[in-house]
């Protein structure tokens, strides 16, 4: 059986409509009228020990409820939800014991206390003993290289440095399954790619079962093999990288450099995208066209001084997919 | 269990080393904690320089039952600011953050302060009940001592099981509700009296839906020795001060079920 196992989930909420001005403000604490959101609509998937998953999908589309719910402090309106055997909400001080959470807005920390002070209490809290809580330590600190933060205080430290240690404070009870909500957000490009080296190695070589929610697709093409797209509480894709891309489109592109400016490039076989400078971005079709062929007709007209070709990047595959549901 | 208590000490140290980083602002404090709660009692003295005794009872006696209450507030209001702040918390989504950890929610609400100034009012409380012991020349039996102590006790319980109601009432809404405080400080102001001056209904009020007088009162007949006389059975003045710590109990029960309704609800 799988490690997470979530089957037909549904979460609505009640949420106030507020009224606009101070006559409906008025109006608003004698009769509140309220509208039903639906934050999950039948939301179904397992997760393997071992995954490495990633859960994206717009502001609002259900990520952080159904994250609540796995991590217990939701209870859903249907459906079945297990984590490592145990129905999170049923069970949420042994289930709490077993998970990690991270979320990047927020810090898990304590704002005043020096870092270390914090992981003491963390220690207390999950009541790990001294020996474990001092390997586990040890052993985090190393990975994230943080040795120097630990004296800090968390509000003295920057935005990088507090995600370090909040990814840490996380993990020192050794929890074999971990919720990362955007570890990312925010962070200058050193810091992400500290994130996902240790959110890599730590899948790789722990074995911790990892569903991350994230807006950044770097993220998600660094770290994912397998993803989970939602949107207004349904599931649209459940698979690879490649399998999203299959689905949702099969074109390429093609990127030429040319040597003069302002040179013009066309194909009846190729769509023009953009054009910057000596840039051409250039979308054609492989079942229609083999890139050999565009390459070849293309470097027979211009002077190209170089060309290589990709796949869209992965914001364009989620943008057409969650555009494919609105239609 | 156990750790239970050692995880709330360690909270309770972070909280109390903090407030120390400040320790001139916390003795200010604190002083004037001590005066502004002390001058209710100057204004009690002046109103039986007055009218001589209320309806039988004297000052010193009134101060016994003023002492054990303004002992048992204080030390509420130390105990529970967590739980008095905790409509900010829920507001705030902070909350969330208590339900990830695998422990128990009252107990990490508590944790979050143990507020020192309070000393000003407890240390008011404690002189005004000892000067009321000397003036009134109360025999000190090792039974009366455990009674004055679980009358502080049971009462701040009872005043702890008010804050906590207070803030179960945040999972239903995030607005502050002062009818809470109505009864609470009022309950302070009218258990600071002995019962018996009161109107019936407020008698009943304050005995039987919120046991507030009854941790206070019924222990002073016995710790004064007006018990005797009294139409309250000696096992009630003795007995009375369990009335808090079950009140405390029952609050912890409905604060269990708010917690329910907001993870149902998630809002």
């Amino acid at each position: 059986m799988p490690q997470i196992v979530v089957d037909d989930l549904v979460k609505t909420f009640r949420v106030a409509e507020r009224q606009p001005g101070l006559w409906g403000a008025a109006r608003g604490l004698l009769k509140r009228r309220h509208r039903t959101v639906e934050a999950l609509a039948g939301v179904s998937f397992g997760i393997e020990t071992g995954e490495l998953v990633g859960y994206i999908g717009p502001n609002g589309a259900g990520k952080s409820t159904t994250v609540k719910v796995l991590a217990g402090i939701l209870v859903p309106d249907s459906g079945r939800c297990e984590v490592l055997g145990r129905v999170p909400w049923r069970e949420r001080v042994a289930n709490a014991r077993e998970i990690g959470v991270v979320f990047g807005q927020r810090t898990q920390l304590w704002w005043d206390l020096p870092v270390i002070e914090s992981f003491e209490l963390l220690r207390d809290i999950y009541r790990v003993s001294p020996q474990a809580h001092l390997r586990s330590r040890d052993e985090l600190v190393d990975m994230l290289d943080m040795e120097p933060l630990l004296d800090v205080p968390v509000r003295q430290l920057s935005l990088g440095q507090r995600m370090r240690c909040d990814l840490a404070a996380a993990l020192l009870h050794s929890p074999p399954v971990l919720y990362l909500d955007e570890p990312t957000i925010g962070l200058d490009a050193v810091s992400k790619l500290a994130v996902r080296d240790f959110v890599r190695q730590l899948n790789r070589e722990r074995g911790v079962t990892i569903i991350l929610t994230t807006h950044d697709m770097d993220d998600i093409e660094a770290l994912c093999t397998r993803i989970i797209v939602i949107n207004e509480g349904h599931i649209l894709s459940d698979g690879t990288l490649n399998d999203l891309r299959a689905r949702v489109t099969t074109e390429r592109w093609l990127i030429v450099d040319l040597a003069e400016e302002d040179g013009d490039v066309a194909d009846p076989q190729a769509t023009v995208i953009s054009r910057e400078g000596h840039r051409v971005c250039l979308r054609f079709d492989p079942d229609e066209v083999s890139a050999a062929e565009l390459i070849g007709r293309i470097t027979a007209g211009h002077a190209i001084r170089d060309l290589f070709v990709e796949n869209p990047p992965i914001e364009e595959i989620i943008a057409r997919l969650y555009g494919e549901q609105c239609r | 269990m156990l750790g239970d208590f050692r995880l709330y000490f360690r909270y309770i140290g972070i909280s109390v080393r903090s407030q120390m980083q400040y320790r001139w602002s916390f003795i200010m404090m604190t002083i004037g904690h001590f005066l502004t709660t002390g001058i209710e009692f100057v204004g009690i003295w002046i109103l039986f320089q007055r009218f001589g005794n209320i309806r039988g009872w004297s000052l010193a006696e009134v101060a016994l039952c003023y002492g054990i209450v303004n002992i048992a507030f204080s030390i509420s209001d130390a105990t529970t600011r967590g739980f008095d702040m905790f409509h900010i918390m829920v507001k705030g989504g902070e909350f969330d953050r208590l339900l990830l950890r695998p422990r128990s929610t009252a107990l990490q609400v508590a944790g979050q302060e143990l507020t020192m100034r309070r000393i000003g009012r407890l240390t008011q409380g404690l002189i005004v009940l000892l000067w009321s012991a000397h003036t009134l020349g109360i025999v000190w039996s090792p039974a009366k001592v455990a009674l004055t102590g679980a009358a502080a006790l049971g009462g701040a319980c009872l005043f702890c099981g008010l804050f906590v109601l207070q803030a179960t009432l945040a999972f239903w809404t995030v607005e502050t509700l002062e009818i809470v405080n109505t009864v609470t400080y009022g309950g302070v102001e009218t258990a600071q009296f002995p019962l018996s001056i009161y109107r019936p209904w407020l008698r009943r009020f304050f005995t039987g839906v919120i046991p507030l007088a009854t941790v206070s009162y019924f222990p002073a007949l016995a710790i004064l020795g007006r018990g005797a006389g009294s139409a309250v059975p000696p096992a009630l003045q003795w007995g009375a001060p369990l009335a808090g710590f079950a009140f405390l109990l029952a609050a912890l029960q409905v604060w269990k079920f708010g917690v329910r309704h907001y993870t149902s609800t998630g809002s």
